[in-house]
């Protein structure tokens, strides 16, 4: 197994439980389920002794691998330099063996047949993939400045549909040159490969970068993190090599001109920073300066934000798995009492799936009167003066 | 089996119950190098209630109970020797109470350290608790009930100490409570009655399970600062302990002594943490611990560090996580220690036989040792990394914490949270009455011995 010669050396010493802080607990695998195995030093132990044969292949294995939701906060908080840096990859290397022995959970099974079958984890016809922008005049990409993608979330989901018209009409909105690819756009990856898929990940990435390369595509905006991520670093090592910004980063040196209604009361508002954008491409200003742009906004910072923040549980596949979904220690659950504990009447994210995944605990903490779950372009669409 | 993973369910909820192969890996060894005993289920509760139906029932049934709490003990003290239930107490992790003008918190047994401190600092940033060195995840309840020590134990004690009161379960189930929290709403100490905490206190998990703690806390000064003092010649460090702990303004007096970095090899460091409310009265500190170590300075048998603020920063840490790293010395993964608790006067000898000691059996080592209540004592400590993949190395480090523990009790000295097989030599060596009382206690708190077989248990 790849990094399998780190796996002893994590003393489980337990930093990567918390964020930096040390508040709370900011695994969301080891927050939802408590026992030492579903830490991330309980899965570097029990990978070694899976390896070498101490443990068995089983159901509870599987789900102590895939219950990780990838978000890094074990890299960030690890206090060892020298091999912090592949911890997350080792457990992708163990979701790797597991898919090779076809010993993953069901409903990692099943995400992977319905990537296989119908293109995308919600089981829709692929010709469906472009009705989210029903209506709004978007033209297909065709030599625009920028390709923007939307996702298999933004596409299909209902939640993440709501998100990427929001995200074209600040686009067009502000000017910027885009243009979609409707039907033709395919699935990112980005969850394939965390899930330990390697062989159809390269399939997709490859299918999507001769594509892109045919259309002459340069630059890429994401509404995704992940897709952002998987464009950013792991395409260039299949060759292709494009311009690639979440649309957070492309809007916030643009704000700054757009017309703002004058009369908006003042509004407290949150934000749950994505993973995939912020613990693993480190950006954590973008979002920030574009909700800095917004008259009356009272930024009201979690305790765990930034490199610290408690992830949503949708990443890494549990989004579709929900393998951390349900009861009230679940991580979306947690990260909405947290952001009502601000008092904050909006809670902002930049993330199709932790809008989902938040929306949802929202709703299961009976917080929605007091807690609207909004994307940045949402909020900030509402926020803008009309002509 | 089955009947009873059933009651445990009924207990604590399905979710909270495993008797499956994977956590019975994970709970049947420590980080350090006892080896693994496998439990037959690992619970976590989330109440004293929870808690006192799990003894009632595993006294029923007579299965063995081992507590844990971070379960960073290093000397394999939640190995379920005998099998039974592992009793993971993290859930049981809030901070119930702060009482600022009399300066205690009162938590649950599984609360963090971290958490603690992350909560102080937040809503009460006047207060702090002396953190020791082990990861934050580490638990309180664990590191006081072991006679833990930290930051501010130069001050205030081994972490025993700062213990206001305890609420436990005992082995038969009754709920108690110990200190003035037994007679009143508060718990602001465990004077003036018969102090029953003892009966918690260092006895590795075999009398009950503490469920809630009351700790003091000290005030939490808005500067801190740090001076290190080097000397070569090990037989100077008792008097220069004796004189920096007597001028009383250090908060935490700590000696190390390492082979890496190379600028290290050979000198005793004696860390000396202060802080302060202003830069006067840091500098009037400052001043004042200083000045006793004039004579060694006149002479030029010792002196301060030059410390730049970024080599201090390590030094301020709390936890100090660079005690942590030590694990990937050897890039193994693993380190154990002996902390033996013994007079400040035994330091070169001490100093000598960890260089003796890791010498004969080929093994890097760190040692040091934490000044205790104003240089009323110390643990000195010897730890040993080794390589988790090499069986060999692991061996070796085995060998050297077990001449350490002789060596250590050879000298006068007593292991600190000592290994079930050093837990043995300790009785050797030990009073034989006080053995008798210790087991009549035992006997008449676990009829059944249920709770942690396997330790402080004679040949």
């Amino acid at each position: 197994m790849e990094h399998s010669e780190i796996l002893h050396r994590c003393f489980r010493c337990g930093y990567c439980k918390l964020p930096s802080s040390y508040a709370d607990l900011n695994c969301p695998s080891y927050l939802n389920f408590r026992f030492e195995t579903y830490s991330p030093g309980g899965r570097m132990w029990l990978l070694r002794a899976w390896l070498d044969g101490e443990i068995k292949t089983s159901p509870r294995f599987a789900e102590i691998l895939y219950s990780c939701a990838t978000c890094a906060n074990c890299v960030e908080q690890c206090v060892f330099p020298k091999f912090k840096d592949d911890i997350l990859n080792a457990f992708i290397a163990g979701r790797e063996e597991l898919v090779a022995t076809g010993a993953v959970p069901p409903a990692v099974r099943d995400y992977f047949k319905s990537i296989h079958l119908y293109g995308n984890p919600y089981k829709m016809p692929e010709a469906d993939r472009g009705k989210w922008a029903d209506g709004l005049g978007l033209e297909p990409y065709s030599r625009h400045e920028y390709l923007f993608y939307v996702g298999c979330v933004g596409s299909f989901d209902e939640r993440g549909q709501r998100m990427a018209r929001s995200v074209a009409g600040l686009l067009k909105n502000m000017g910027i040159s885009f243009g979609i690819l409707g039907a033709e756009e395919f699935c990112d990856g980005n969850d394939v490969k965390a899930m330990g898929e390697m062989g159809l990940f390269d399939h997709i990435a490859q299918k999507n970068i001769r594509k892109y390369q045919d259309l002459g595509v340069q630059k890429i905006v994401t509404l995704s993190p992940h897709a952002y991520h998987a464009f950013r670093n792991e395409y260039p090592e299949l060759g292709g090599n494009f311009d690639v910004c979440h649309y957070s980063q492309l809007l916030a040196p643009l704000i700054k001109k757009a017309r703002f209604k004058k009369s908006e009361s003042p509004i407290r508002v949150t934000l749950h920073d994505p993973c995939y954008l912020g613990r693993h491409n480190k950006e954590y200003r973008a979002p920030r300066k574009i909700l800095a742009a917004v008259p009356g906004v009272q930024l009201k910072e979690m305790d765990r934000a930034e490199k610290d923040a408690l992830c949503c549980g949708g990443g890494g596949g549990n989004l579709f798995t929900e393998m951390l979904g349900g009861g009230p220690d679940s991580p979306a659950r947690v990260r909405a009492r947290e952001a009502a504990a601000t008092g904050a009447q909006v809670l902002a994210v930049a993330c199709p799936g932790c809008s989902r995944m938040l929306d949802d605990a929202v709703k299961a903490e009976a917080l929605q009167d007091d807690l609207e779950v909004m994307d940045l372009a949402e909020f900030v669409n509402r926020r803008l003066a009309v002509d | 089996m089955e009947e009873i993973y059933k009651e445990l369910v009924a207990i604590v909820g399905e979710r909270y119950v495993s008797n499956q192969p994977e956590e019975k890996f994970i709970y049947s060894r420590d980080p350090g190098t006892m080896e693994p005993s496998e439990p037959d289920f690992a619970v976590m509760p989330a109440s004293t209630e929870e808690v006192r139906e799990l003894m009632l029932l595993a006294n029923r049934k007579k299965i063995p109970v081992v507590p844990m709490g971070g379960g960073l003990v290093l000397s394999g003290l939640s190995r379920p020797l005998k099998g039974g239930i592992v009793v993971d107490m993290k859930r049981m992790n809030h901070v119930l109470e702060v009482n600022e003008k009399s300066r205690y918190a009162i938590v649950e047994a599984g609360t963090s350290q971290g958490m603690l401190q992350a909560y102080l600092k937040k809503h009460h940033p006047s207060l702090k608790h002396s953190v020791p060195d082990a990861p934050p995840i580490a638990t309180v309840g664990g590191n006081v009930l072991i006679h833990g020590s930290g930051h501010l134990s130069h001050a205030a004690g081994f972490h025993s100490e700062m213990l206001n009161g305890i609420e436990a379960v005992l082995p038969t189930g009754e709920i108690v409570r110990v200190g003035s929290c037994s007679t009143s709403p508060y718990w602001f100490s465990r004077a003036p009655l018969p102090d029953l905490a003892g009966l918690f206190l260092g006895w590795a998990g075999t009398t009950g399970i503490a469920t809630k703690l009351a700790i003091k806390l000290f005030p939490n000064r808005a500067l801190n600062d740090v001076a290190i003092f080097v000397v070569e010649d090990a037989e100077l460090a008792p008097d220069i302990i004796h004189r920096i702990t007597g001028v009383g303004l250090a908060e935490d007096v700590t000696a190390w002594m390492a082979p890496k970095p190379d600028w290290a090899e050979g000198f005793i460091h004696v860390n000396i943490n202060y802080s302060a409310d202003s830069k006067d009265e840091l500098a009037w500190k400052k001043n004042l611990l200083r000045s006793p170590l004039k004579k060694y300075m006149d002479a030029k048998t010792g002196g301060f560090m030059m410390l730049p603020p970024p080599m201090k920063k390590p030094f301020l840490e709390a936890p100090a996580s660079q005690l942590t790293r030590f694990a990937d010395v050897r890039k193994g993964g693993g380190f154990e220690y002996v902390g033996a608790i013994m007079p400040v006067e035994l330091f070169p000898k001490a100093h000598q036989a960890g260089l003796d000691i890791a010498a004969r059996c080929g093994t890097t080592y760190s040692t040091g040792a934490r000044i205790l209540g104003m240089g009323h004592c110390m643990m000195f400590f010897y730890a040993y990394p080794f390589n988790r993949a090499d069986a060999a190395d692991v061996k070796r480090a085995q060998t050297a914490l077990e001449e350490t523990n002789r060596a250590a009790l050879d000298m006068g000295g007593i292991p600190w949270k000592a290994e079930a097989p050093a837990q043995k030599h300790i009785i050797k060596r030990m009073d034989k009455h006080t053995f008798e009382l210790m087991n009549r206690i035992r006997g008449i708190l676990d009829p059944n011995g249920i709770m942690n077989p396997g330790n402080w248990e004679a040949d």
